[in-house]
């Protein structure tokens, strides 16, 4: 089986702080990582090479140069080969413009199986970008997929998590999954591995790599406006009723109503 | 140092994998039984650890020097003892093989202790040669194709839960002091090999350790390991490797003991404010973190010398070790000051680790027998 993964850089959002002023994140001397998300998008495609050796694992990313550490860290997890897509062109883009270029280096690597990506990255929160690749690829995509039952002929049987509960879902391949981190446990690295993993070469890829115009990608492509962000202010302290349970819903309702709440 | 970007992410690794690991749990039960988490020795394997710096030809991760004084660092900022589980294989146990072994010798013992599949310790102290190792009063007798061997060897960390042991003897008596020595491959299993009962230690629990007792033990000459008669400058060189690892390890206890200082000086009041405040106490933190970086140049250097195969390694170990060891110790006791009286109370964490820290300037050659080895080197 040929697997595909799709992995983000991103700051590690423990470690962010908000500029008060500004409303941007301040990311001085914040260590970028893994996203978690694909980490476990990673270990599922692992652990299908682990039970069917002849897979192989492709880890794809759009980024800077420097999240060739993180491809780095794939590859020290299992992963057999990385690519990054990387310009100045790419610069810039919200996730629809992310997604063209993402498809369009996986175009070029040819056919797939699966491709896994994170359910979303926790530095923009949108979840966008798997499901638009997916359909840019004319694939079908199940996201938030908490567990795989099994693979039948030319099929994926998985589980959807949902609010409350799951759905069970089957699916054609080539199909995009995209992952929550119910699925599984991120392996660790190994020494070996990590020593493996510098013995490689990260294919770069830019937009003339992978056919695309400097047009279609990047900042250019980028229908979404950031109109402001801000971070909100902390809430007020709730306030505590007391009293017998009926005078505590009469004056609930009081108050929602004195609100226009009801 | 700088390191290399491959070198950060081993650190990420290991770092990782003692924080997510080590639980308080685990570490609070290896301190109150004293005994060996196989479960913990599995993790460990499975990451790699146990073969860090073994050629990958021997079932080792074909990582260097620098990779497993990283590992060793990391792992004891954690736990002291944890880090003992990944250093035998790499340092005492698998060193004399790698130095001296055949490729049989390699392939039967090297492979499986590189995998972690098995325990291999090293077994040179005796009750009457401590930092007199060339005393060795265990004696070797040859007997057709066998040798047999006699005497005592103590303090031997791991041989509770060993599979073998790097045994050394006299084979020639004629020969004085260091020489007339070997080393032999002894499964722990041959007739005639007993243990003393566990040492009641004061720190470094559970990792245990005690006496090897060999009675009339059999062993074949095939299991000899290097050249007869040659085996103490095989066991001289294996202890550079080991200082080494001593003076990692000693860098990782000082790493906790300044972090807990920094963060219980930032959290405790008195007289109005944070003892931190107070110039008392953090003039003893700026010490504290001048010398362990200090520390832990010294341990990067002697660790690049090494992977060069530089003739400068061996007292480059020796000065990373004394250094390190008596500033771990420097450290952990101003750790515990600034902890006040909590410091001395086990349930914080600096009580635990001012013990452990104890033995670092004691094992793989006390700080004397590193002065030696120092002032040998000049004033030969």
């Amino acid at each position: 089986m040929k697997i595909i993964v799709c992995a983000k850089q991103v700051p590690d959002t423990n470690e962010v702080r908000i500029d008060p002023v500004k409303g941007t994140l301040i990311r001085d001397g914040v260590p970028s990582i893994l996203n978690p998300d694909d980490a476990n998008a990673l270990e599922a495609a692992l652990t299908i090479k682990d039970q069917n050796p002849d897979s192989t694992v492709s880890v794809i990313s759009m980024g800077p140069p420097q999240a060739c550490y993180m491809l780095r860290e794939c590859l020290a997890m299992g992963a057999d080969d990385a690519y990054l897509l990387s310009s100045r062109a790419f610069g810039g883009a919200d996730t629809c413009a992310t997604s063209t270029t993402l498809a369009a280096g996986i175009r070029k690597l040819g056919k797939f199986d699966i491709i896994f990506a994170g359910r979303q990255a926790i530095d923009g929160d949108t979840a966008q970008v798997g499901p638009q690749v997916a359909q840019r690829l004319g694939i079908p995509v199940v996201t938030y997929v908490q567990k795989i039952r099994e693979f039948k002929d030319g099929t994926v049987v998985v589980e959807r998590q949902l609010e409350d509960g799951f759905e069970v879902i089957e699916v054609k391949t080539p199909c995009m999954l995209t992952a929550v981190k119910e699925l599984n446990n991120p392996r660790y690295m190994t020494i070996g591995r990590i020593e493996e993993a510098y013995t490689k070469e990260i294919t770069i890829w830019n937009e003339d790599d992978v056919a695309l115009k400097p047009e279609s990608c990047g900042l250019k492509a980028s229908p979404t406006q950031v109109f402001r962000s801000f971070t909100p202010p902390p809430k007020g302290k709730g306030e505590m009723l007391s009293g017998t349970i009926p005078e505590m819903a009469a004056t609930l309702v009081k108050k929602l109503t004195e609100k226009h709440l009801l | 140092m700088i390191f290399s970007e491959k070198h950060e992410l081993i650190r990420k690794l290991v770092r990782d994998f003692a924080e997510k690991e080590f639980t308080s749990d685990i570490l609070d039960e290896l301190d109150e039984t004293g005994e060996f988490n196989w479960e913990m020795h599995r993790k460990m394997a499975a990451a790699g650890f146990m073969g860090t710096k073994i050629p990958k030809e021997y079932g080792g991760q074909g990582s260097d020097y620098l990779s497993y004084v990283i590992m060793i660092e990391e792992l004891a900022r954690i736990s002291p003892v944890l880090s003992l589980y990944a250093n035998t294989s790499n340092s005492l146990g698998g060193g004399p093989l790698l130095l001296a072994g055949n490729e049989g010798q390699l392939q039967k013992y090297l492979v499986p202790a590189a995998k972690g599949e098995k325990i291999l310790v090293f077994a040179l102290t005796e009750p009457g040669a401590g930092s007199d190792a060339g005393g060795t009063s265990t004696t070797a007798v040859v007997d057709g194709d066998y040798f047999v061997m006699n005497g005592r060897k103590t303090f031997i960390s791991g041989a509770p839960m060993a599979d073998y042991c790097i045994v050394f003897a006299k084979t020639d008596p004629s020969q004085k002091g260091a020489r007339g020595i070997s080393a032999f491959i002894v499964d722990m299993k041959l007739p005639g090999v007993s243990l003393g009962k566990d040492e009641k230690k004061m720190g470094i629990l559970g990792y245990p350790t005690c006496d090897v007792i060999l009675e009339d033990v059999r062993v074949h000459k095939s299991d000899l390991l290097g050249e007869l008669n040659k085996g103490f400058a095989n066991a001289m060189k294996t202890l550079d490797g080991g200082r080494l690892g001593v003076a990692a390890q000693s860098c990782g206890v000082a790493q906790a003991c300044l972090d807990e200082a920094v963060k219980y000086a930032k959290e405790r009041k008195q007289f109005g404010r944070r003892i931190a405040d107070f110039q008392g106490i953090s003039f003893m933190i700026a010490d504290m973190a001048t010398e362990l970086a200090a520390a832990k140049e010294l341990v990067y250097n002697a660790a690049v010398l090494k992977d060069k195969n530089s003739k400068e390694a061996a007292v480059a170990c020796s000065i990373a070790k004394y250094f390190a060891s008596e500033m771990c110790n420097r450290v952990a006791a101003k750790a515990v000051q600034i902890h006040g009286g909590y410091g001395y109370i086990k349930d914080y964490r600096v009580e635990r680790l001012y013990r452990d820290a104890r033995i670092m300037t004691i094992y793989e050659g006390t700080s004397q027998v590193q002065q030696m080895v120092i002032a040998a080197s000049l004033l030969k």
